[in-house]
């Protein structure tokens, strides 16, 4: 049901349209929407996002800003449930998450989500990465230690930042703030991360090392971010889909949509002609 | 050449014409300077002039301050065993403190409670119909309040609690209603206030709704909390008309909650239409002024404290 390697051409409306789900047989599906529709009130912001996403990848989201790209990020782990209404499926591993009798804590406990902005909360750097932990019944220290540690370690943060735990996480720089945030979403280790728009705020060199951490984190989660710098996409991503006014114009591997676009309009945006 | 100098000139001159609205300017920093000149000057005037008066007790009429603050009867028109006047301030401080803090504690719980369902939990609700009722019960006038008190409040605690209905807990229930929209409103602001992207974080985390409000947004907003019980606590210790409705006026130290009381602001509305200024019974109740004036600059410090605090986290 998931692997669909067609090229689909929508005939129904005039769209130029190019999409080609993953099909990778070492990496499954993990995520997929079908027939997903956002509206805020009664204005549509997302017409269409069929997309599938493979296990242990990154898989990136790009587009002009209005695209509907963030609103498609947003809904996959319905953290725009009180904001918008979300018609179509979304397929977890087989099950459609999208249903009003889902736990969506439990839900958003396997899909993560990190900000565009970073956004520790105005405690100690311990206590932001022990925060969804103890929420969730681990009181252990030695427990909660250990988890905090692999935590920061895989976010690239423990060397800096070991000798001093206690310190509140409000004095930290951007780069290292957005990794705080990285850590504290993966201490309860999901399944998917899902980015929205992480190196925005950054300055180039703490975008680098972020990105450097994405590469690394993608062993052990399935990654998929929303981002504005084309060049972010296709350093670090193997899939990449283009959106534009509300809809996905393009999916395919990263090499094809930056080498090879079929889609005029993809190709106008990654050359940097309009967007 | 020349007519480059001549070009510099007029250029000059246009340049240092001082313009229409250069000198408006100035007017208008005199007009604020001067509204902030004679705002300071009052409340300088009013400090110096209650503590001018409130002194006067102790240097004119020799009365010790200790026994101010620690005698039990306050009778200034009568003088004791040992020929010094009863002017024990005690009851009507613990009146009002306890008045005070009683009140404040029935409030908090609630007014946060509603702060929390306006702004958290049904935020559309909350904007449409509490935010302009809780704005409407700050403007009700206090003797508005007093005169359900009277009539409402007092029979009640009469047949609920005994005794005659007057005393501190009908005020304690008077000020209750009286501080609550005051501390409903600060607190909704203070959560207001905690950026939503606390919120966004704590629920992506997988944190329920409860979890986000009780360990990010009211821990976060814990200072501006603060500042509303202690703002409202302000109210409720400067409340004068509505408490001497159902306080009973009888300046003892109270020993049960029923039984009638005074606090400083009520002895101070039924007593300063009787007596005469300079006399030893006008000089107390000007004491009585200048330590409800103390008081409030207490409160004021607390305030500044407490934000000082909120801004270092």
């Amino acid at each position: 049901m998931f692997v669909n390697n067609d090229v689909q051409t929508n005939a129904n409306d005039m769209l130029e349209r190019h999409i080609v789900q993953p099909n990778d047989p070492q990496h499954p599906i993990v995520l997929a929407t079908e027939d997903l529709h956002v509206f805020y009130g009664k204005s549509e912001a997302l017409f269409e996002g069929d997309l599938q996403f493979a296990q242990n990848q990154i898989t990136a989201l790009i587009g002009p800003s209005g695209s509907g790209k963030s609103t498609y990020l947003r809904s996959l782990n319905r953290m725009n449930d009180r904001i918008a209404t979300v018609k179509g499926r979304i397929m977890y591993r087989g099950v459609d998450v999208n249903q009003p009798d889902i736990d969506v804590y439990e839900m958003r406990r396997r899909i993560g989500m990190v900000f565009q902005r970073p956004n520790p909360f105005a405690k100690s750097i311990y206590d932001n990465v022990a925060f969804a932990l103890r929420l969730r019944g681990v009181t252990g220290k030695k427990k909660l230690d250990e988890l905090v540690e692999v935590s920061l370690r895989q976010a690239a943060l423990w060397d800096q930042v070991k000798d001093d735990l206690g310190r509140s996480a409000l004095g930290l720089s951007g780069g290292q703030a957005q990794r705080l945030c990285i850590a504290r979403a993966i201490a309860l280790k999901p399944d998917i991360l899902l980015l929205d728009e992480p190196a925005s705020a950054l300055d180039p060199v703490s975008t680098s090392q972020l990105e450097d951490t994405l590469l690394k984190l993608k062993e052990q989660y399935t990654i998929i971010i929303v981002t504005h710098n084309m060049q972010q996409a296709a350093r670090i991503s193997e899939y990449t889909a283009f959106f534009n006014q509300g809809r996905v114009l393009e999916y395919d591997t990263t090499s094809h949509i930056f080498t090879n676009p079929r889609v005029q309009i993809t190709s106008d945006y990654v050359s940097g002609n309009f967007g | 050449m020349k007519e480059q100098s001549t070009s510099v000139a007029s250029l000059e001159r246009q340049l240092k014409k001082h313009s229409k609205a250069a000198k408006l300017e100035v007017w208008g920093r005199v007009v604020s300077f001067s509204a902030l000149v004679l705002i300071v000057a009052v409340v300088v005037a009013i400090i110096g002039f209650v503590a001018s008066k409130g002194i006067a007790t102790f240097t004119t009429n020799h009365v010790s301050l200790w026994d101010f603050l620690t005698g039990k009867n306050w009778n200034p028109g009568i003088k004791d065993a040992h020929g010094k006047p009863e002017v024990g301030a005690l009851s009507m401080i613990v009146g009002s403190f306890l008045i005070t803090i009683l009140s404040a504690l029935i409030a908090t719980p609630f007014a946060i409670g509603t702060a929390v369902f306006m702004n958290e939990i049904s935020p559309n609700r909350g904007a449409k119909i509490l935010r302009p009722v809780t704005e409407l019960l700050v403007g009700i006038p206090s003797v508005v309040y007093g005169f359900i008190g009277l009539s409402v409040v007092v029979p009640f605690t009469r047949s609920v609690f005994g005794g005659s209905g007057f005393g501190i807990l009908s005020g304690t229930f008077v000020l209750f209603v009286m501080v609550l929209p005051t501390v409903t409103s600060m607190s909704a602001d203070a959560l207001r206030a905690v950026p939503r992207f606390y919120r966004e974080a704590s629920l992506a985390l997988g944190a329920t709704q409860w979890q986000t409000i009780y360990k990010v947004v009211l821990r976060a907003a814990t200072p501006g909390l603060m500042t509303a019980v202690v703002f409202g606590m302000a109210r409720a210790f400067g409340e004068a008309l509505a408490v001497q409705m159902v306080i009973g006026n009888a300046a003892l130290m109270p020993h049960s909650l029923v039984d009638p009381a005074a606090t400083l602001t009520s002895v101070l509305t039924t007593g300063i239409g009787n007596t005469v200024m300079g006399s030893l019974q006008n000089n107390a109740l000007w004491s009585l002024a200048l330590v409800l004036l103390l008081m409030s600059l207490v409160f004021n410090l607390i305030v500044r404290l407490i934000g000082r605090k909120g801004r270092l986290q």
